[in-house]
C-alpha cells in the first residue's frame, strides 16, 4: 500500500512540474516558393542590433559591442562620441531611431547598456544626440532605468516613434521576473513614453499615481525586442521574448498590464513551472504567441508595393531558428506562418526601409536586402 | 535506556560531521568555484545551451559530453572571453554561428568554465583559475 502510495506521489509530482504546453494554434510552413532572394549589402558584422536611413542614402548600424558605425557608398566610417556602453550578456549598444522629422532637426535616438548611475552593473539607458561629420554631438541622457544590477539578461531596447511624435521604448525585466514587471513603481518590464526631448507627457497613465515611474506606458512585459508603428492605425506593436514558450506579439495600449509573470504560455528553461495560468482579468491576452518560442527581434510590416504577395503581412526575425518568420493577418489574428530564408543565420532585426526594401540584420554576416528574384 | 541511545546517535553523528568536515575542507576552491560558475551559466548561458547543456542542434553546439571542450580547454575559454566566430566541429557536427563576448570578468569565465567542464557527465579535476583566464590572448 505504502508502495502504491509513494508511486502515485512520484507520478502526480512529476506531472506537475513538467507542464504541458499548448503549441500555437497555426504553425510555421516551409514556402514551396518565395520569388525573392537576399543580397548582402553590408558585409562584416557581428551583432548588428539597430539601423538607421539618412535621407542621402547612407546608413547608420550599432554593433552590440559598441560600434557605432556610418556606412556609405560601401565604406564603414565608426562615429566617434558613443556614449560609455557596459558590454555584458545580452546588453550592450542596441536600437537605433532616427526622429520622424530628422531632416530637419537631426535628432538621432540611441538605447545602450549603461553604467551611469549609484551602484555597479548597468540598466538600460536612452539619449538622443545629432551627427557631426563622425562625431556624435548634443548628447542628452532621456532616460535611465534603475537600479544597476550585473546581471546579463533582458534590457529590451527597441524605440519607435507613433504618428503624434510620441517616443515608445522597452525595457526588460532584467531578469527580475518576480520583482520589476508588475510593479509601477520599479522600472524594467515595462513600455514606457516620452515627448521627443525626453520629458514626461501630461498624459501619461500613470502620471498621478504615487511613487510610479511616470514614463511607464504598459506593463506586465518580459523583454520586448521588436516594436514597430502599425502604418495603418498608429498603434505600437511589439513582440517579445517569453521563457521556455510563450514568446508573444502585444498591441501596446495605455495603462495596461500584460500579465507577465502572472499569466504566461510559457514555462521554465528546466522544465518547471511558475504560473499554471494563461488568462486574467484586467490582463492583456497577446495578439499572437509562440510556442515552441522562436526567439523573435525585430518586427516590420509589410507596406511596400515591392512585395504584392507579402503585402499587408507582419515580418518578424529568430534568433533561435534563423530564419525570418512573415505572419498573415485577418482582422488582427494569425491566419498563416511561413519561415522565409531558413538558414540565413541569426535574425536580430528587420524593417521596412524608406525605399520600400525590407532590410534584415544578421548576426555574424551583416546587413542584407531583400529582392525580387528576377 | 533511551536516552543512552540519543546520547549515542547524537555522539556518532557529531563525530562522523567532524571528521568529515576534516577530511573534505568546506573551502574546496574547485567546489566553490563550480557553484559561482552555475550562477553565471544561469544568467549568460542558458538560453541557448539549455539547463541540460544539450544545446540546440546545428545552432548552439552541445556542452554535454562536448569533445570539444574536452580536447580544447584554452580555445573553450578564449572562446568565453572575446566570443566565438568561425566553424568549429563538435562532436562530428559543424557549427559556424557567432557568440558574442559576454562581458564576463576573468574569475567569472573561470567560474562558468569550471561549472561546464564538471556538469552533465563532463569531469575536469584539474581547475581554471582566474589567472590561467588572465594569460589568455585573443
Amino acid at each position: 500500500m505504502r508502495t502504491i502510495f509513494s508511486l502515485l506521489s512520484i507520478i502526480f509530482i512529476s506531472c506537475m512540474s513538467c507542464a504541458q504546453q499548448t503549441e500555437s494554434e497555426v504553425k510555421a510552413e516551409t514556402p514551396t516558393a518565395i520569388n525573392y532572394i537576399t543580397e548582402v549589402v553590408v558585409p562584416d558584422l557581428n551583432i548588428p542590433w539597430g539601423m538607421g536611413y539618412l535621407p542621402d542614402g547612407s546608413m547608420l548600424i550599432t554593433e552590440k559591442t559598441g560600434e557605432l558605425i556610418h556606412f556609405k557608398n560601401g565604406v564603414k566610417t565608426n562615429i566617434e562620441g558613443v556614449p560609455d556602453i557596459y558590454v555584458r550578456g545580452q546588453g550592450g549598444l542596441m536600437d537605433l531611431k532616427l526622429h520622424p522629422n530628422y531632416k530637419n532637426n537631426g535628432w538621432i535616438y540611441i538605447s545602450y547598456a549603461s553604467p551611469e548611475g549609484e551602484g555597479t552593473g548597468g540598466n538600460t539607458a536612452i539619449l538622443r544626440a545629432k551627427l557631426d561629420n563622425n562625431t556624435l554631438v548634443e548628447k542628452e541622457l532621456l532616460y535611465k532605468a534603475e537600479p544597476n544590477t550585473k546581471g546579463g539578461r533582458h534590457w529590451g531596447s527597441r524605440i519607435e516613434f507613433d504618428n503624434e511624435g510620441y517616443l515608445y521604448f522597452s525595457i526588460g525585466d532584467r531578469a527580475n521576473r518576480d520583482v520589476n514587471p508588475q510593479d509601477i513603481t520599479r522600472d524594467c518590464g515595462k513600455i514606457y513614453r516620452l515627448s521627443d526631448d525626453g520629458s514626461i507627457p501630461k498624459d501619461n497613465p500613470f502620471i498621478n499615481t504615487a511613487n510610479a515611474k511616470t514614463a511607464i506606458y504598459s506593463y506586465g512585459h518580459r523583454n520586448p525586442q521588436g516594436m514597430v508603428k502599425n502604418p495603418i492605425t498608429g498603434n505600437i506593436w511589439v513582440n517579445e521574448h517569453g521563457p521556455q514558450g510563450g514568446d508573444e506579439i502585444n498591441i501596446i495600449q495605455k495603462g495596461k498590464n500584460f500579465g507577465w509573470p502572472v499569466i504566461s504560455y510559457g514555462i521554465n528553461y528546466d522544465g518547471t513551472t511558475f504560473t499554471d495560468i494563461t488568462e486574467k482579468e484586467g490582463m492583456e491576452q497577446p495578439l499572437f504567441y509562440w510556442v515552441p518560442s522562436i526567439a523573435p527581434s525585430g518586427m516590420t510590416f509589410i507596406s511596400s508595393n515591392i512585395y504584392p504577395n507579402w503585402k499587408g503581412s507582419i515580418l518578424v526575425g529568430s534568433l533561435k531558428f534563423e530564419y525570418i518568420e512573415r505572419l498573415v493577418l485577418e482582422n488582427n489574428k494569425v491566419v498563416k506562418r511561413e519561415k522565409l530564408f531558413e538558414g540565413i543565420g541569426r535574425v536580430r532585426n528587420v524593417l521596412e526601409a524608406p525605399d520600400g526594401y525590407i532590410y534584415a540584420a544578421i548576426e555574424g554576416k551583416g546587413i542584407v536586402k531583400i529582392i525580387p528574384e528576377n | 535506556m533511551r536516552f543512552i541511545i540519543v546520547s549515542l546517535t547524537t555522539l556518532i553523528t557529531v563525530i562522523f560531521i567532524n571528521t568529515n568536515q576534516n577530511n573534505q575542507p568546506q573551502t574546496d576552491p574547485l567546489k566553490e568555484s563550480i557553484k559561482r560558475g552555475h550562477e553565471i551559466y544561469t544568467d549568460f548561458c542558458v538560453s541557448c545551451h539549455l539547463p541540460s547543456g544539450k544545446g540546440v542542434e546545428k545552432v548552439y553546439p552541445p556542452l554535454a559530453n562536448s569533445d570539444y571542450l574536452k580536447k580544447n580547454r584554452e580555445a573553450s575559454i578564449r572562446g568565453i572571453k572575446y566570443g566565438q566566430k568561425g566553424s568549429i566541429v563538435v562532436n562530428g557536427k559543424t557549427y559556424n554561428g557567432f557568440m558574442a563576448p559576454m562581458g564576463l570578468s576573468d574569475d567569472e569565465v573561470a567560474d562558468v568554465m569550471n561549472y561546464i567542464t564538471n556538469s552533465w557527465g563532463n569531469k575536469n579535476d584539474k581547475i581554471v583559475t582566474e589567472e590561467e583566464v588572465a594569460k589568455i590572448k585573443k
